[in-house]
């Protein structure tokens, strides 16, 4: 219960050593978490400000503001910044790094400078992909697909590739981090069922990760022995398959849209229950459903290549292995609203936003039946359909996840409260810019309007100006929080150790917490989410 | 209403503290359990690495049956069945440096991680005479690449792979080496005891797996369909 005349800890790990070295070969994963903000927020507006190029460009129908050239790059930017330096690391990296040793009772990651090793890792790609965008960009797509990156594109695919690879490391450290973490460190009495489903989330994604993330580096590799020395794997003139490279990319790419939403179906599982102070139900099955996904994931990859000169039969089996994906989600899906059922729900910001992520992602998982049957792909493949679609499980699953779960821990992380009110006026915000932004584009896709083209007929403006539009309210959505959290680090009220009475191990330690986590080891003999089954006094 | 009431005191101090173990882990078991399980996954990330070129290897030797034995035939057979050898061998001095730490015998240890380093050496001095010959041969592909004329195309995606595949291996023999050295060091200076002898087994599973990757790659490229074209 948040206090009135409560103070910040006298020593936590805010405080434990001051200055830029005491940051910079930290191995507190509490403060690598906050080197991956910074990172993963600066990166986030980067791939933000190529969006607005975008959509500043389809304002109208003739191709006026940049050249179709420009437009490929500012798409191919926007895309490699976003999912790479963005959303796959977002949630994993900065709040699974902060919160899997403190949910679990443990003093830190197995292996911290393992992962101190893996935020450094992370910049350095960053700055290689950085480095081809200041050098005049790429063209590639955010796909690389060959021989266009192998042979025909003249921009800067390899400094860019070999950031993507680099990077790549970064991911599969902190995977292998959380699994020997969540698999070596639990506190006593903690055992797999009675973990919170935040850290099953990640335990599925940390698989993905690990078993994935190789895959494209080798595939990275091969594009560069073809790029370079022309070594041909690829190229259809020597008899390499240009197709293979889809098979490989795609392996890898399709599963990491499961890295991406995977933790934030974590974070709004501890959301809901937190804010409807029930457990959360069928606490089984949304577990297993976290691993269904991550493993089902790895099997559907065929359904990004329905066009591409895939056999008949392969497209119809995984036709079918994509609507199975459907069937953990919607698992989720159910059991976060039978929680809700009879809950006491308090509509403070977090919940704001899992509520938002529960409706897009449903939004966004059912448009993914559309596609995964073959013969409606094929009429809507490479349209403005399939860009709706996937904005609607990245933006609004992914973000929405990773927006719920910050303002939720930000007390834990900063120690402070931010705006309340405000924070809900631009969670309210976000969403009605998102819709606007992103709906109608399955309309144009539905109509026909093509991804990837700077200019498009004049019967598509209307609906291409809603886009934009939209994207300009989402913008300012997206800055209200950037400035009134950062406020609330200096000025926000004390947020005491439990300001939202929830239950979970991160709340039974103080804001924020100590270096070491705890002062002495949990011993765990609870179920996660015990809450009381009467409503209580909750103060928002 | 939370159950925070249960936590109990655990405190660490009263263990027997050894200089070895880090400050997050319980005792030294938990951490050499930790250290293992770590190598372990990354493996399985090795695994998947070079499973994307083993898919392509399978997809074009399925392709391109004949420019594949002819191509496999130009590789030189008593150059790769000694490197073979060699690195089984290392495989053997390796697992002898493992027991030898976990029974404590510092300068044997140091022998055997000798030892390991030199057949690893030798494997890559052997590796780079047989690059050197594709080199002379123009078997390098790319612009420059030359084989007959009625394979030149196929033969071409042989040679990619092969070089891709033996070119990561040996990255990863360089890098095993290093990895030899730090642990040679460690043996020097006693940082590697009967108690701590974990660095060294886990090193170990890293050496085998190259060789194991090896063990695939030989008979891949250089027997499998060989006797066609003899």
């Amino acid at each position: 219960m948040p206090s009135r005349t409560a103070l910040l800890p006298p020593r936590h790990y805010l405080n434990d050593g001051y200055g830029i070295k005491s940051w910079l070969l930290t191995r507190d994963h509490k403060r690598i978490a906050l080197l991956y903000l910074a990172g993963v927020t600066f990166f986030f507006f980067v791939g933000g400000a190529f969006a607005v190029l975008i959509r500043l460009e389809l304002a109208t129908p003739a191709g006026d503001l940049v050249s179709d050239e420009t437009y490929n790059k500012l798409f191919t930017m926007h895309g490699v910044m976003m999912v790479f330096f963005f959303l796959i690391p977002a949630i994993p990296a900065v709040l699974g790094n902060f919160l899997i040793p403190i949910m679990i009772g443990a003093k830190d990651l197995a292996f911290p400078k393992l992962n101190l090793a893996s935020w450094y890792i992370y910049m350095i790609g960053a700055a290689f992909t950085l480095w081809a965008v200041v050098q005049g960009g790429l063209d590639t797509g955010w796909t690389f697909y060959t021989p266009f990156s192998t042979i025909a594109s003249t921009t800067n695919v390899i400094p860019a590739a070999l950031g993507i690879f680099v990077t790549g490391f970064s991911s599969i450290l902190t995977g292998l981090n959380f699994i020997v973490t969540i698999h070596r460190m639990r506190a006593p009495g903690l055992t797999w069922f009675r973990l919170p489903l935040f850290i099953w989330s990640h335990y599925a994604t940390a698989l993905i990760m690990v078993l994935g993330t190789p895959v494209l580096a080798i595939t990275i590799v091969l594009v560069a022995a073809d790029r370079l020395f022309r070594f041909g794997i690829f190229d259809p003139a020597v008899g390499g398959d240009p197709v293979l490279f889809q098979h490989l990319f795609w392996f890898y790419s399709h599963p990491a849209v499961y890295i991406m939403v995977l933790p934030a179906m974590g974070v709004v599982s501890e959301l809901v229950a937190a804010f409807c102070r029930k457990q959360v139900f069928g606490y089984t099955f949304v577990a297993f459903a976290s691993l269904g996904i991550a493993i089902l994931g790895f099997l559907v990859w065929g359904h990004h290549m329905f066009v591409a000169g895939q056999s008949v039969y392969a497209a119809m089996i995984f036709s079918i292995l994509s609507f199975l994906v459907a069937i953990p989600s919607a698992v989720k899906v159910f059991n976060w609203t039978a929680t809700m059922y009879k809950g006491s729900i308090s509509w403070d910001t977090p919940m704001l936003y899992a509520i938002g992520f529960i409706g897009l992602f449903t939004i966004g998982g059912l448009t993914g039946l559309f596609l995964a049957s073959v013969g409606l792909d094929v009429h809507v493949t490479d349209t403005y359909f399939i860009v709706a679609h996937f904005h609607y499980i990245m933006v609004g699953g992914t973000i929405m996840g990773y927006l719920g779960g910050l303002h939720y821990w930000w007390p834990k992380i900063s120690g402070r409260l931010y705006n309340e009110r405000l924070a809900r006026i631009s969670a309210v915000i976000i969403f009605l810019g998102f819709n606007l932004t992103f709906f109608p584009q399955f309309v144009l896709g539905y109509l026909g309007m093509p991804r990837r083209y700077h200019a498009y007929p004049p019967e598509f403006q209307v609906l291409n100006v809603l886009s934009s539009a939209g994207a300009s309210i989402l913008g300012v959505g997206y800055l209200i929080p950037m400035l009134y959290l950062m406020w609330s680090l200096r000025y926000g009220k004390v947020a005491g150790s439990n300001p939202w009475g929830a239950v979970g191990l991160e709340w039974n330690t103080t804001s924020p917490p100590p270096t070491q986590n705890f002062l002495e080891t949990p011993i765990v003999t609870w179920d996660a989410y015990q809450y009381p089954t009467t409503v209580e006094g909750h103060v928002a | 209403m939370s159950p925070e009431t249960h936590a109990v005191a655990h405190e660490p101090s009263h263990h027997h503290h050894p200089a070895a173990l880090a400050h997050h882990f319980e005792d030294l078991g938990q951490q050499s359990e930790a250290a293992t399980l770590g190598m372990w996954v990354f493996l399985v990330t090795e695994v998947l690495f070079f499973g994307g070129l083993f898919l392509a290897y399978t997809i074009y030797r399925g392709w391109y049956p004949d420019a594949f034995a002819v191509s496999s035939h130009e590789l030189d057979i008593v150059l790769g069945t000694t490197n073979t050898i060699v690195l089984i061998t290392s495989s053997l001095t390796m697992a002898m440096a493992v027991h030898s730490a976990q029974l404590g015998h510092r300068r044997k240890l140091m022998m055997f991680l000798s030892l390991t380093m030199l057949l690893g050496l030798a494997f890559l001095g052997i590796k780079g005479v047989e690059y050197y010959h594709k080199f002379v041969e123009h078997h390098i592909p790319g612009p420059t690449f030359q084989f007959e004329e009625k394979y030149v195309r196929e033969a071409q995606i042989f040679f990619s792979l092969y070089f891709v595949m033996t070119g990561l291996h040996a990255l990863h023999m360089i890098i095993g080496l290093g990895i030899m050295i730090w642990m040679f060091i460690w043996s020097w200076n006693g940082t590697i005891t009967r108690e701590y002898s974990n660095p060294i087994e886990v090193s170990g599973l890293y050496w085998h797996f190259v060789d194991i990757v090896w063990i695939f790659l030989f008979p891949l490229l250089y027997l499998v369909g060989r006797h066609l074209h003899s």
